[in-house]
């Protein structure tokens, strides 16, 4: 036995063992399921320049793993292409997260898949209260509409309106709306003097407008989807003479998205309408927030709240990565994500533990016309309102 | 004229066994794409029923998806309120399919092709308004989740894979298929196709036209409402869009392009443009708006057969030839 | 509420008017050629993109705009219909329905390319904002102003078509193509000029629409219901038809949202197939 021999090759052995290093770590890939084309186009492309605007600020590593976006397109309601995208994500591409949803029925469509295969569903916009209650993995970053509405109805009351007219668009997230808000306006004593759900293919607001007009509220509660509708809705305000006649028009934030008001002209200025998110919101993070987004995105685009939820789903993810260190198991993040608390660029945010759906606080803001263009200004808020709708 | 072709032959062709051995090999070759697969196959045999009513009995129909879309909310609503047995949530789709069929059948098959149209495009309107209306057991546009599927014959589960799911679909898609197959090749399928190319003569021959047509709705309808409650049960969700507009106006696209009056023109059109619009819609999706929108211009003025049509007839010039 | 019928009333007219000016082109195409062309929305809305880059980059005021959308109508409608439309006028229904269905979704592809996917926005001139007061009545400004357009124009179609050459040559056609070419009538620029017209009144029905209708890419695919509905319901080939079938359309569809907005989008598809049902001729049967 050549005993200088034997001990050279361990030797050697241990140094190449050695030299191979630290083996590299998996990527963290977080699946976006959204709309990037179709009508609601601008949905997934807002989420993903918050997104981006987040990696910029943060950097694209995070726990020793660098962070892979893998982006798919639903275009559009379409439950089962929605499915099959998670599917495919979920078995071939195994991403650690998936996220996104800018419509509901899409984001109920996956939830039984993020059950069945044990992954964390992050939803970024969809705003139906029941979303959460689908499946134990999913957390909400986003808003409910019954969230950002009663606080509506609890200011008018507040404010010495007494007659409001209701004008919603005619499906789930309108009815939600219309039912919150009557619903608490009328046990703050409020009169809901009139209603009317809208078809969702509206070509023209002209007759519900008029409607409204001649029952003389005090002020008209509107809810319609954001962007195309509220420009139609709000045209046909402008037109009839409502302002004129002393009507004030408040609503959910929507209908004077940030992505659109400056389209939407002076026909807006004085409207009123509670929200969680303003472009205008003043705090060093929502500075920040806005230079990351010029950054990633140019200039050319204001980010709205989609953008913010995209960002703040990319500081949920990295925070739990984080805390697990890089291993995401599923239960463990759903455990590290209850109770989770943020400050976001909109203001304190945190996961509600038992529900796993958003606490946020909603401001009552005005359009004015500032140095910058129109914005939605913040004058009055309710904090850490939770989702009335369970 | 030359026999072969044009009288039906009930004779199996060897091109048909290549295709379904095809569909069967897919499970093999393809096991990650399973999903995609069975929608596929879902479509084509939602296309399947548009055929017959107008490739075969020449209804041009702009609402099909009303039929699509009464059959998956029947399926979703059942195992929505427990009942999960796969099998028998397909036949109430069925069911729901063939009675909104028969029921709109006395309004749809009136006046001429443009009538038609205009009728079958509001009933699919229409019925997608009723669905929106009627959330509180629908869904509306948030659509019927918690649809909970028990285990296919008590013994498959759907599994996250999509295997359950593509076998499924492939059985009873070549279950109605050869059903299909029987009623186009039989006196009656020769009626549809003289009603279709001369409807004044038909009645000359005693052929009771109406009623004949109202038959063939019908079943087609069924068929539809069949095909709707497997993408109800597989996807365990419905969605609004089931009875929408672009889903009847989609299924046109795809029937013609694979070519109509075939029986298969539906099934290759549906796997061509679904196939395509997968791996399309990774590139700029505006592209694929307007690329589809060409080859429908260009399909127009030199394909007029679409795929199958065209090479039908491209094979029966070479038989021709042969003599 | 009842006092403010005639305000209903007046409303529902004007957005008849609207429908008229955009649907008789399709009308007179599908009573003369026998052609449906389900891309007939997408000349009115290069109209109205026309008008909102004439108007929103290029300076030019809201009414001058109108006649370049008109124009642009003519030059579109032109050329495709030499190029194109000429070769499929005896080809079935159902390809002339999706070959019209492929250049719509073209046609939206690239409009959405160009202009993005949101909605164009337009400012109209001061004194087309508001209400008049009329015998008592609050009317928009802007709505009136778009009764007295397409009026005139209705006016002007109708004695165009029963006084002039052209409009015999037209109305010959209509009635029986090849007996109008037996009396040595060039009916292929019949169809020629008429499609042209027709797509020149659709891009001017757009551009005068977009306050009205809103502007987005997918405007053909949107109204294409309503469109087809007119032609339907009025009689293809019938401009007193489409007039009769776009006023009640335009009424029953507001008074309908205004008095009873539960039934709503129910309204405009059940008086389609109610209509159709009693008079499968269409209205033209009713008006002559």
């Amino acid at each position: 036995m050549n005993v200088p021999r034997i001990a050279f090759a361990f030797a050697l052995a241990a140094t190449l063992i050695a030299a191979r290093g630290a083996p590299a770590a998996e990527p963290l890939k977080i699946g976006v399921i959204a709309e990037f084309s179709g009508p609601f186009a601008g949905y997934g492309k807002q989420m993903h320049n918050g997104i981006k605007a987040f990696i910029r600020q943060h950097g694209d590593t995070v726990a020793g793993r660098k962070v892979e976006i893998i982006l798919k397109d639903t275009t559009g309601p379409a439950p089962e292409v929605a499915k099959r995208l998670a599917q495919d994500l979920v078995t071939q591409d195994k991403v650690d997260f998936l996220a996104g949803f800018g419509l509901t029925p899409n984001a109920l469509a996956v939830a039984p898949l993020a059950t069945q295969a044990k992954t964390p569903m992050i939803v970024m916009n969809a705003a139906s209260s029941v979303i959460t209650t689908r499946s134990p993995y999913v957390a909400r970053l986003s808003m409910t509409l019954p969230q950002v509405t009663a606080p509506m109805a609890q200011w008018a009351a507040k404010n010495g309106i007494r007659r409001v007219y209701s004008i919603v668009s005619d499906y789930a997230p309108g009815i939600d709306a219309e039912t919150t808000f009557a619903k608490t306006f009328q046990a703050q004593g409020g009169e809901v003097v009139g209603s009317v759900r809208v078809p969702l293919k509206n070509p023209d607001f002209a007759p519900f407008v008029q409607r409204a007009k001649d029952a003389r509220p005090q002020a008209v509660f509107i809810f319609v989807p954001a962007g195309e509708q509220g420009i139609a809705f709000v045209k046909a305000f402008t037109e009839r003479g409502l302002r004129e006649a002393g009507i004030k028009l408040i609503g959910s934030g929507d209908v004077v998205d940030d992505d659109v008001l400056e389209a939407m002209g002076d026909a807006t200025l004085g409207v009123i309408t509670t929200h969680h998110y303003s472009a205008a919101h003043d705090s060093p993070e929502n500075a920040a927030f806005k230079k990351a987004y010029a950054e990633a995105n140019g200039t050319g685009s204001r980010p709205n709240f989609m953008a913010v939820a995209g960002y703040d789903g990319m500081a949920a993810i990295y925070a739990v990565a984080k805390k697990l260190d890089g291993k995401i198991d599923a239960d463990q993040a759903m455990a590290a994500l209850k109770g989770l608390a943020l400050q976001s660029p909109r203001g304190p945010i945190h996961i509600d533990p038992e529900t796993r759906d958003i606490v946020q606080t909603v401001y009552v803001r005005k359009v004015e016309r500032t140095k910058a263009g129109l914005y939605n200004v913040e004058f009055d808020r309710f904090a850490d309102v939770k989702d009335p709708g369970k | 004229m030359s026999a072969a072709g044009r009288v039906p032959d009930a004779r199996w062709r060897p091109a048909e066994l290549v295709f379904w051995a095809a569909a069967v090999a897919v499970y093999f070759v393809f096991p990650h794409h399973l999903v995609l697969a069975s929608q596929i196959l879902i479509t084509g045999l939602f296309a399947l029923s548009l055929d017959l009513i107008l490739g075969y009995a020449g209804i041009v129909s702009l609402g099909h998806a009303a039929m699509f879309g009464s059959g998956a909310y029947a399926a979703g609503l059942l195992a929505h309120h427990g009942w999960g047995e796969p099998v028998s949530g397909l036949l109430a789709g069925g069911a729901a399919g063939a009675a909104l069929a028969f029921a709109t059948s006395f309004v749809a098959l009136r006046g001429g092709d443009l009538t038609r149209l205009m009728v079958t495009l509001g009933i699919g309107l229409m019925a997608y308004e009723v669905a929106n209306q009627a959330a509180s057991i629908t869904g509306g546009v948030d659509g019927l989740s918690d649809v909970a599927m028990g285990k296919l014959l008590g013994l498959f589960a759907f599994d996250l894979g999509g295997r359950t799911a593509y076998v499924y679909s492939l059985a009873v898609l070549f279950a109605v298929f050869c059903l299909s197959r029987r009623i186009v090749n039989s006196p009656f399928g020769l009626s549809l196709r003289g009603i279709r190319d001369r409807s004044a003569r038909m009645p000359a021959l005693g052929a009771p036209v109406s009623l004949r047509l109202t038959a063939v709705y019908t079943v087609a309808g069924g068929i539809a409402g069949i095909a709707g409650a497997l993408l109800a049960q597989t996807t365990q969700f419905v969605g609004l869009e089931t009875l929408g507009f672009s889903r009847s106006a989609d299924l046109l696209i795809m029937l013609v392009l694979g070519g109509a009056g075939w029986l298969y023109g539906g099934m290759v059109g549906a796997a061509a443009f679904l196939v395509a619009q997968d791996l399309l819609s990774g590139m700029n999706p505006v592209y694929w708006q307007f690329w589809l929108g060409l080859l429908l211009v260009l399909a127009v003025f030199f394909v007029p057969g679409g795929i199958v049509g065209t090479l039908a007839g491209a094979q029966l010039r070479r038989l021709e030839a042969r003599r | 509420m009842p006092g403010s019928l005639p305000g209903v009333l007046f409303d529902g007219v004007a957005y008849g008017s609207l429908l008229f000016l955009i649907s008789v082109g399709l009308s007179v195409t599908m009573g003369l050629m026998n052609f449906i062309n389900l891309a007939h929305g997408a000349f009115a809305m290069a109209g109205g993109y026309v008008c909102a880059v004439a108007m929103n980059r290029l300076g030019i005021p809201f009414v001058a705009t109108l006649p370049l959308a008109f124009l642009a109508g003519a030059v579109a409608g032109g050329i495709l219909e030499s190029l194109l439309y000429r070769r499929l006028y005896r080809r079935s229904p159902l390809d002339q329905v999706l070959f019209s269905l492929g250049l719509t979704l073209m046609s939206v592809a690239a409009a959405t390319w160009v202009f993005g996917p949101g909605s164009q926005p337009v400012h109209l001139p001061d004194f087309l904002l508001g209400q008049v007061r009329v015998a008592g009545v609050d009317l928009g400004a802007y709505r009136l102003f778009l009764v007295a357009v397409v009026s005139l124009i209705a006016l002007a179609l109708i004695a165009s078509l029963r006084m002039t050459k052209a409009g015999a040559r037209i109305r010959a056609s209509v009635d029986d193509a090849q007996a109008a070419a037996g009396l040595g009538i060039d009916v292929g620029r019949v169809f020629a000029l008429t499609f042209t017209l027709g797509s020149a009144l659709s891009a001017l029905g757009g551009a005068l629409s977009i306050d009205v209708f809103g502007l987005d890419p997918t405007f053909p695919l949107k109204y294409l219901v309503y469109f087809l509905l007119v032609v339907v319901v009025g009689g293809s080939g019938s401009i007193a038809g489409s007039l009769l079938a776009s006023m009640v359309l335009g009424v029953l569809d507001v008074v309908g949202k205004y008095y009873v907005p539960q039934i709503g989008a129910f309204v405009i598809y059940g008086l389609m197939i109610a209509l159709l049902l009693l008079s499968p001729g269409g209205l033209r049967r009713m008006a002559r």
